[in-house]
């Protein structure tokens, strides 16, 4: 692993496939009565927040107290940014304070990897999103959901997700998730189908490692895992799609459509879910969703980032259980 | 002022000459010029070229003298060999009055470094709703022939119509910042590949080529002239080239970063790569180069922005969009024009000063080194290969896209008039 989590596309296959086992154990934690490990005791992780996500920041914080690191959280509202503090100030004032680690969440793409590259601060950077550019830790969760699922929790470990067929489906421009997600699958040897409307898939798509579909029903017969996207209404009002309605016709996901998938496959969601819009309640309640499940790995796929650049090579837990850290 | 005799330059990259230089004019052109009661300079097979001249310059006084005054900014651009430049009207008060413009002319002409010729905007504030007097500035002390809203299009059709028309009566120019508002909301970069990668806005082509393609129609609808600046694309080229042998009077200008470098470079999300219009691909980078040679682009102009350091030393979208370039320009055509086969430094003259002050109608500029023409003159050692260091500009800002790039040829005289301004690769 690098010292630093940026982007998806910067995990070869046997790091993203490390991070999967490594989340298997950790998940193992969880089950247990006392669900904590002395791991990264004595470090100190801050989650420097300058967009409001509350989930991502609270997955986030459980896995790094569930590591016992020291946690500060940190969000620009009502902070020091916003009085005009620039990001390298913030980023460094933090440092002072003895940051091992800086989880950030920022609405401008590429802030955390100016963060990592520019000489500001030395702490490790892992990126919780940024702008429409990238959200890797989202990518290893759904990827650590969809093993499980679709090879095996126990079949799955050391494995990669090959020949699995994934389907993106909604506004893959704007989506973080979306880009992620298509650079790890691809790693980990899944084909990749994205389905939007024209409108709300970027150009210069043509490069990127999948194939795109303007149609959904064609596609969900030769899915193994459909993957909603959040679609914001206010993409309406600039003309990307006509109305709701119409978007939810032709792009959302519904009972019927449900039916078309084979009788494996599942349904995923990053959240927030917007029910109605582009899945209905009847897809997001039932029992082939993962949308819970997935909250639940993302805690585990985390402590397996932050332990993986953190905590050294020797196994997470064994090591945890006997020695003291340094 | 005594006389100066340039021993043994190239004059447009020729055979070697003396030039002789008395007060303000040069006096002679030959060989074996009688030195004296001269000052001689040993040219020793440099280039000389008439004095450079930029037709789009970002001075910030007044304003933003925080990146640049008249006085940093001349002191720049006679360090890259300019003796005239044009300084762009978005400062703060705008130049959109003849009291702002009559400013800056006057601070140029007091340093004495390069001749600072103003721009005045083309509408009142840079709104682009209410034409500013065009006419008292050009009845100015400045005598303002050239028009721009720079930093933003005159996007409206009817506005860009009249201002066309009401130039013809003193014979000015208007300047277009060819970008289309709504089609780069939101803009961060080239609008493609690895803008798609990086989740950054994208700036797409269209938006530059939809107001070029309008502008050349208006322009020959009414019988103006029109001067597209910093064309950025493959296909402005094509549109240009079309409106060219249609006898539109179009001209168009090409920056040194453009010619240069690519969209790649984003990738490090380091602003001093962010620049409107923005870096492109490699295919417009040779379609500008080609055109430039062929002289479907008439000119080089540096787009010089100057931007203080805490306003690139940040992330992406908070960062100021600009780079530097009057230190750089002429190494920088040199690499991608010169050594490439593409120009020869009479072409280099001619893009460089010749065109620019004919089309800015500067008097006295980008006149032939001959006798009885003013001394206005660049002497360039094109031999030179060094990196850049910023540390060693004249200009107040540093945001240069070069920082410790190799490139060719170094300035190492410019005389203004007949005035030394640069000697020996230092300011005077």
């Amino acid at each position: 692993m690098q010292r630093h989590l940026i982007s998806a596309a910067d995990l070869s296959r046997d790091d993203a496939v490390h991070v999967l086992d490594t989340a298997e154990e950790m998940a193992r934690v969880a089950d247990r009565p006392i669900k904590k490990l002395p791991t990264l005791r004595g470090r100190t992780i801050v989650n420097l927040f300058f967009e409001d996500s509350t989930r991502t920041r609270i997955s986030f914080e459980a896995a790094e107290k569930r590591l016992s690191a020291d946690v500060i959280n940190f969000s620009a509202k009502g902070s020091s940014v916003s009085k005009g503090e620039s990001l390298k100030d913030t980023a460094q004032t933090l440092e002072a304070m003895g940051v091992d680690a800086v989880v950030i969440r920022h609405g401008a793409s590429g802030a955390p990897y100016r963060l990592a590259t520019s000489g500001w601060i030395d702490a490790a950077v892992i990126n919780a999103g940024d702008g429409t550019h990238q959200h890797p830790t989202q990518a290893l969760l759904d990827a650590f959901t969809m093993r499980r699922r679709l090879v095996g929790r126990d079949t799955g470990l050391g494995r990669d997700l090959s020949g699995k067929r994934i389907t993106i489906v909604g506004d893959v421009l704007h989506s973080r998730v979306a880009r992620s997600n298509v650079d790890l699958l691809h790693t980990l040897g899944a084909e990749v189908t994205l389905v939007a409307p024209p409108t709300l898939v970027p150009v210069g798509v043509e490069t990127w490692p999948c194939e795109v579909s303007y149609d959904l029903d064609s596609t969900l017969p030769k899915s193994d895992a459909v993957m909603m996207l959040r679609v914001q209404r206010e993409r309406m009002n600039a003309a990307f799609f006509p109305t709701e309605r119409e978007y939810s016709r032709r792009y959302g996901l519904d009972g019927d459509r449900m039916a078309r998938m084979p009788e494996h496959a599942i349904v995923m969601h990053p959240g927030p879910m917007v029910r109605g819009m582009e899945i209905t309640a009847a897809v997001a309640d039932s029992d082939r969703c993962t949308v819970v499940e997935q909250v639940a790995n993302g805690v585990s796929i985390r402590m397996a980032v932050l332990y993986l650049l953190l905590g050294g090579n020797e196994p997470a837990v064994a090591h945890a259980r006997t020695t003291e850290e340094k | 002022m005594s006389k100066i005799l340039i021993r043994g330059a190239r004059v447009l990259g020729g055979e070697p000459q003396d030039v002789l230089i008395d007060g303000e004019v040069v006096e002679a052109v030959g060989s074996g010029l009688s030195a004296e009661g001269a000052e001689v300079v040993e040219a020793d097979g440099k280039v000389l070229l008439p004095g450079l001249v930029d037709l789009h310059t970002h001075l910030r006084e007044p304003g933003r003298e925080d990146s640049e005054t008249v006085l940093t900014g001349t002191r720049a651009a006679a360090s890259g060999g300019f003796t005239a430049v044009f300084a762009m009207a978005n400062t703060f008060p705008v130049a959109d009055t003849a009291g702002v413009v009559e400013q800056v002319w006057r601070l140029g002409r007091e340093h004495g470094y390069c001749d600072v010729q103003p721009i005045g905007a083309v509408t009142v504030g840079l709104e682009g709703r209410k034409l500013a007097e065009l006419g008292a500035m050009h009845e100015s002390a400045a005598g303002v022939t050239v028009f721009s809203d720079d930093g933003k299009c005159v996007d409206d059709a009817v506005m860009m119509r009249r201002a066309l028309e009401y130039v013809k009566a003193f014979g000015g120019v208007v300047a277009q910042h060819a970008q289309e508002p709504r089609l780069t909301e939101g803009a961060q970069m080239n609008e493609g590949v690895v803008s798609a990668e990086l989740g950054l806005g994208g700036w797409p082509a269209v938006a530059e080529e939809s107001i070029i393609a309008r502008d050349v129609l208006l322009a020959e609808h009414v019988g103006s002239r029109v001067h597209i600046c910093h064309l950025s694309t493959a296909g402005s080229v094509e549109i240009v080239r079309w409106a060219k042998s249609r006898g539109i009077d179009v001209t168009a200008e090409v920056t040194p970063h453009h010619l240069l470098l690519t969209d790649e470079l984003v990738r490090s999300y380091d602003p001093v790569y962010k620049v409107n219009p923005p870096l492109r691909t490699e295919r417009d980078v040779h379609a500008l180069r080609e055109a430039l040679a062929d002289g479907t682009i008439d000119i080089v102009a540096t787009d010089h922005a100057p931007h203080p350091h805490e306003d690139k030393d940040c992330e992406w979208a908070a960062a100021a969009m600009g780079m530097v370039g009057l230190e750089t320009a002429l190494s920088v055509v040199q690499e991608t024009m010169v050594e490439t086969g593409l120009l020869d430094w009479a072409g280099v003259a001619d893009r460089m000063s010749s065109t620019p002050a004919r089309i800015g109608r500067a008097g006295g500029h980008g006149r032939p080194v001959s006798a009885g023409e003013p001394a206005n003159l660049t002497l360039v050692d094109t031999a030179y290969r060094g990196s850049v260091d910023p540390a060693g500009f004249a200009s107040r800002s540093r945001n240069t896209p070069y920082a410790g790039r190799e490139l060719p040829g170094r300035v190492t005289h410019t005389w203004l008039r007949g005035k030394a301004t640069l000697v020996d690769g230092k300011l005077t």
